[in-house]
């Protein structure tokens, strides 16, 4: 259970935004906090994706606020809300196929430029140096995914189940504190499933990192999530614990239909 | 022979040039797929900024061609201005097409300023020396200084330019924003610093380029460039736009012709000659000749 002095690492506050006249979502209230998994579920088009887009700045909130260990990022554009630690995954994997694995790994590390045009040009030991210690943490991150054998190959020629970790992987890249899952298990067969599962246990625990989870697949859901908050029509309807949400008689009704 | 060996090597000086433009083309277009009309012109800042700090250049006891390093800045400034005045706000707003008429009326701006401005005015001006004059022979066949610098120096800047995208940050950075700029951005990228960049980068190859064509035809008139331009995007469509190898590519295969015909057939079916291996190799392969063919997914 989170300790409740704590800080959450990501918090929402009355979060919402309307398209024109219609509110997308609204009231939108979050906690999560260091090392938690939670679940945000829902039936298609209630708005789950659009609390992510709103979690990372691409889109910009018509009221509210996200907040990063308690610090507001009102008006920051997204590669701010990255560098500030929010980093997402995409429900279709959106790779950088031309490039190479290690390639898309060494993206992520863009922001963290410690070198300049100068550097690069005259090839000085601080550029050598930058783009050796790059190379070697992403080789690390590709061993924690099994990828380190592919990391030379373009990233599109990668299997479906190999893509969708090497896309976790470059988000874990971005040194973030919290990883947005857009339903990572979308289109995998039931081995690939199962491997995701482990990978995300693997990354929690290792990187101690909170992690926000939309899937359809319940099963999974129930399986990894301590925490589940469920929206539809862009107003949250229910939020505790798994079993309280299996058998929560609003959840039910949405699903299935009144 | 020496004719032969003759003509490849003004066909590789002429390729060259079309290369460097060409580059500032593909750049662009590879990374917010918008054909920079403007970019021609750039070639023509480059050339009046070099004609007017030339004489600097001199009183500071340089050589005439360090005034390029004048034409590079002044060039940059004006491609990250053109990015940020005119294509960013439409990009934002409106659509490719309105994006691609404001390229042509960045283009028309500039040549017409250019002519506004009492110290140019419509009519050439005449540009100095720009390398030392002469050159050296080698059994029959002649190398000017002017054209072994222009081939050494483009090929170094292209090796340079290739690294530096395929090797350093902001070149991956570059290639990312190119692919996807949602995903791009979601990697903590700063996408417009980096349109910024590419902007920066081919107008200062412009700059260059101009030199290059100065020290051969020193002769500058506001609309030169559209006239030169034109061959260059000749060049990036064939190489493929969008590919820095296929610019190259392109621009050397454009010079090559057009050297040739020059030499064995006729001068004035030189630019004809250019149009007609453009039209030839859009029809066999329409992504040009390093470009592949993507289907549409579905």
């Amino acid at each position: 259970m989170p300790d409740q002095e704590r800080i959450p690492v990501l918090e929402t506050r009355k979060l919402g935004i309307s398209f024109g006249g219609l509110k997308a979502v609204s009231d939108f209230n979050i906690q999560i906090y260091q090392g938690e998994l939670v679940g945000l579920i829902g039936p298609n088009g209630a708005g789950k994706t659009t609390v992510f887009n709103l979690l990372t700045g691409v889109y910009e909130p018509t009221e509210g606020t996200v907040l990063l260990n308690g610090v507001p990022l009102n008006g920051k554009k997204t590669h701010q809300f990255v560098a500030a630690g929010i980093a997402r995954t995409f429900q279709n994997i959106r790779l950088f196929g031309q490039m190479s694995v290690i390639e898309n790994v060494k993206a992520a590390f863009t922001k963290d430029i410690k070198y300049n045009l100068l550097d690069a040009s005259l090839r000085t030991k601080k550029f050598r140096q930058a783009e050796q210690e790059m190379t070697d943490k992403a080789m690390e991150l590709l061993r924690i995914f099994h990828l380190e054998e592919a990391a030379d190959l373009p990233a599109s020629s990668l299997p479906y189940g190999r893509q969708r970790k090497l896309e976790i992987a470059r988000a874990l890249a971005t040194d973030m504190k919290v990883l947005l899952l857009d339903e990572p298990a979308a289109g995998m067969n039931p081995t690939e499933t199962a491997e995701l599962l482990e990978c995300i246990n693997t990354i929690r625990d290792r990187f101690g990192i909170a992690i926000l989870l939309i899937e359809h697949d319940m099963s999974l859901v129930m399986n990894v999530c301590e925490r589940i908050q469920v929206i539809d029509y862009g107003v949250t309807i229910a939020s505790g614990l798994p079993e309280e949400i299996a058998s929560n008689p609003r959840v039910i009704a949405a699903y299935l239909g009144e | 022979m020496s004719t032969f060996i003759q003509t490849v090597i003004v066909g590789l000086r002429l390729g060259s040039v079309y290369a460097l433009i060409a580059l500032g083309y593909t750049m662009v277009y590879g990374i917010i797929r918008l054909i920079n009309f403007a970019h021609g012109d750039f070639i023509m800042v480059g050339g009046y900024t070099i004609i007017f700090t030339v004489p600097l250049a001199l009183a500071l006891g340089l050589p005439a061609w360090a005034a390029v390093l004048a034409a590079i800045a002044v060039c940059a400034l004006v491609g990250m201005g053109t990015e940020i005045i005119a294509y960013r706000p439409v990009r934002k707003k409106g659509t490719n097409m309105s994006a691609l008429i404001t390229a042509i009326a960045m283009s028309l701006f500039l040549e017409n300023l250019a002519q506004a401005i009492p110290a140019i005015g419509p009519n050439p001006k005449v540009a100095d020396q720009m390398f030392t004059a002469g050159g050296f022979r080698i059994g029959s066949v002649t190398f000017e200084y002017t054209t072994v610098i222009t081939i050494v120096i483009s090929a170094v800047i292209m090796v340079v330019l290739y690294m530096f995208t395929q090797k350093t940050r902001l070149g991956r950075a570059m290639r990312c924003v190119s692919e996807d700029k949602a995903a791009a951005t979601l990697m903590g990228i700063n996408v417009n610093h980096t349109i910024i960049l590419t902007f920066a980068i081919g107008s200062a190859l412009a700059a260059v380029a101009a030199l290059m064509y100065m020290a051969q035809y020193p002769r500058i008139y506001t609309t030169l460039g559209s006239d030169l331009g034109i061959k260059a995007f000749v060049s990036a469509v064939l190489g493929g736009i969008g590919i820095i190898p296929g610019a190259v590519l392109g621009g050397f295969v454009v010079g090559l012709f057009e050297s040739f015909t020059t030499s064995y057939i006729s001068s004035s079916l030189s630019d004809a000659v250019v149009f007609l291996i453009l039209i030839v190799v859009l029809l066999l392969k329409p992504a040009g000749i390093m470009g592949k063919n993507v289907g549409e997914k579905v």
